[in-house]
C-alpha cells in the first residue's frame, strides 16, 4: 500500500481526543440507522472507544499513511481481533467495515462545528478520512485472509484423508480412492501406494474406485500411470469397485485400459488375489 | 575400466547396480550380459537396481533393450527392486517397460525365473501398454 503524507492529521486528531465522549456517543447514533449493525449497540460501545484511542495515537505520532509502520501496530492488532470477534458474533466482512466507516459522518459534522473558523477542518478532515477507509478495507483483508488460511488448509486435510494405503493381508495392499483424481491427488495416491509396495513387501495392490464419481480419459490416463509405476517395481494392480456407469463411459470414451484387471466390487478383487497369492478361505461350518 | 559385475548362479545370471550409472557404464554392462548370456548359456537373467535411485529416459531405455535382447537370446529378465521414485520418473517418461517382467525383491524374482517359462496371463504380469 502506497505511503502518503497527511500533514493535517493532527488537527482532527487533536479535535477527536477532545471530544471523543461526544463523537462516541454520535457514532453509536449513527450505527442505529445501519439496519445490519443496529444489533451491535451498546457491545460495540467499547471498540469503538478503543478504535478512536488508537486512532489519535497514531494520527499524534504518524505524518503518514502507512498501515505496515510501527506506529499502527496496536492498531493492526487491534482489527484483527476485532474482525475476529465480529465474525464471530455473526457480521459479515461488510458489516465490520461499515461499523467503522460510520464514524466518518459524525466526525465530519463534529469537525466543522469545533473547529469550523479554523480553515484547515475540510483538509484535515479528508485526511482523515482517508486514514478510515483504508483500515476499514484492512477489516475486509484479515478476514479474507482467514478464510483463504482455513480453505488451503482443509484442502491439505482433504489430500491426505483421502489417500489411506490398508494393509489387507500379508503381501496384499489398498487403496480407496474417494474424489476426484486430479494430476496432483494421482501424484499423492501413487507415492503412498508405491511406499507402502515396498513397506509392506506388497506383490499386489486393489486400487478401489468406488468413491471416484466419474472416470473420463485423464483419471484413466492417471489410474493406468499408477498401475505402470507398481508393475515397474514388481506389484501388481487390480482395480476394483468398477460400477457399471463407469464401465459404459470407459467403454464410450474408447479408453483402453489393456491387460489391467478389473473387478466389480472389491471383495471380488480379494478373491483373485488370495487366488493369486495361492491362499484359500474356507467356511467352518460344516 | 569400471565395470558392473555379473554373478553366475547355476542357469541364471546376477547383475546388481550399487553405483550411478551413467550412459557409457550402462553400454559396457549390455555388452558384457549379452556375453555372458552366451558364454553361460543362461536361462534367465536378474538386474537388481534396488540401490539406484536416479534414472533418465537413455537408462530406461536401455534396460529394456537388454530385456529384448536377452529374449532374442532365449533367455528371461526380470527386473527387481525398484524405487517407488524410479518407477514414478519412468512412468512420467512414457517407459512404462512393457515386455520387461518385475519382482519386488531378489528372491521373489528368482522364484519368478524358476517358475520357468513366462505364462504371462496366467500369473498375471500381463504387460501394460497405453
Amino acid at each position: 500500500m502506497s505511503v502518503q503524507s497527511l500533514p493535517l492529521a493532527g488537527v482532527a486528531a487533536t479535535i477527536i481526543k477532545e471530544h471523543g465522549d461526544e463523537l462516541l456517543d454520535e457514532w453509536m447514533a449513527s450505527l442505529a440507522e445501519v439496519a445490519d449493525l443496529a444489533q451491535a449497540g451498546p457491545k460495540a460501545r467499547p471498540d469503538a472507544a478503543e478504535f478512536l484511542r488508537l486512532l489519535v495515537a497514531g494520527l499524534a505520532e504518524s505524518a503518514q499513511i502507512d498501515l505496515q509502520g510501527t506506529e499502527w501496530r496496536a492498531m493492526r492488532e487491534f482489527l484483527v481481533e476485532l474482525s475476529n470477534r465480529q465474525a464471530e458474533w455473526g457480521f459479515s466482512p461488510v458489516d465490520t467495515a461499515e461499523f467503522l466507516m460510520a464514524l466518518k459522518r459524525p466526525l465530519a459534522s463534529l469537525m466543522q462545528r469545533v473547529g469550523g473558523s479554523d480553515g484547515r477542518w475540510l483538509e484535515s478532515w479528508q485526511q482523515v478520512n482517508q486514514v478510515i477507509d483504508r483500515w476499514a478495507l484492512y477489516t475486509m483483508e484479515v478476514v479474507q485472509a482467514n478464510r483463504e488460511a482455513t480453505i488451503r488448509r482443509q484442502q491439505q486435510e482433504m489430500l491426505e484423508l483421502s489417500t489411506p494405503v490398508i494393509q489387507l493381508w500379508d503381501g496384499i495392499t489398498a487403496v480407496p480412492l474417494i474424489g476426484t483424481l486430479d494430476s496432483e491427488r494421482t501424484q499423492t495416491v501413487m507415492e503412498s501406494l508405491l511406499t507402502s509396495i515396498v513397506e509392506n513387501h506388497a506383490e499386489i495392490a486393489i486400487i478401489d474406485i468406488t468413491g471416484v464419481p466419474t472416470v473420463d480419459t485423464l483419471v484413466a490416463q492417471h489410474l493406468l500411470k499408477t498401475v505402470a509405476a507398481a508393475r515397474l517395481m514388481g506389484a501388481e494392480c487390480i482395480i476394483s469397485g468398477v460400477r457399471p456407469t463407469i464401465a459404459q463411459t470407459i467403454v464410450h470414451l474408447g479408453i483402453d485400459i489393456g491387460s489391467v484387471a478389473t473387478k466389480a466390487s472389491l471383495a471380488d478383487a480379494l478373491k483373485l488375489a488370495f487366488r493369486r497369492r495361492g491362499c484359500k478361505v474356507e467356511s467352518c461350518n460344516q | 575400466m569400471e565395470r558392473i559385475p555379473i554373478l553366475k548362479l547355476h542357469d541364471l545370471l546376477l547383475v546388481t547396480i550399487q553405483v550411478d550409472m551413467h550412459d557409457r557404464l550402462a553400454m559396457t554392462l549390455q555388452d558384457d550380459l549379452m556375453h555372458q548370456i552366451r558364454r553361460t548359456r543362461a536361462r534367465g537373467v536378474l538386474i537388481d537396481i534396488s540401490a539406484l535411485d536416479l534414472v533418465d529416459s537413455f537408462i530406461g531405455r536401455l534396460i529394456g533393450e537388454i530385456a529384448s535382447m536377452a529374449r532374442v537370446m532365449d533367455a528371461e529378465t526380470v527386473l527387481v527392486g525398484m524405487q517407488p521414485a524410479v518407477a514414478i520418473t519412468l512412468v512420467e517418461l512414457g517407459l512404462s517397460l512393457g515386455g520387461v517382467r518385475t519382482a519386488l525383491n531378489v528372491e521373489r524374482g528368482m522364484q519368478l525365473l524358476r517358475e520357468g517359462s513366462p505364462e504371462e496371463e496366467a500369473s498375471g504380469h500381463a504387460s501394460i501398454d497405453h
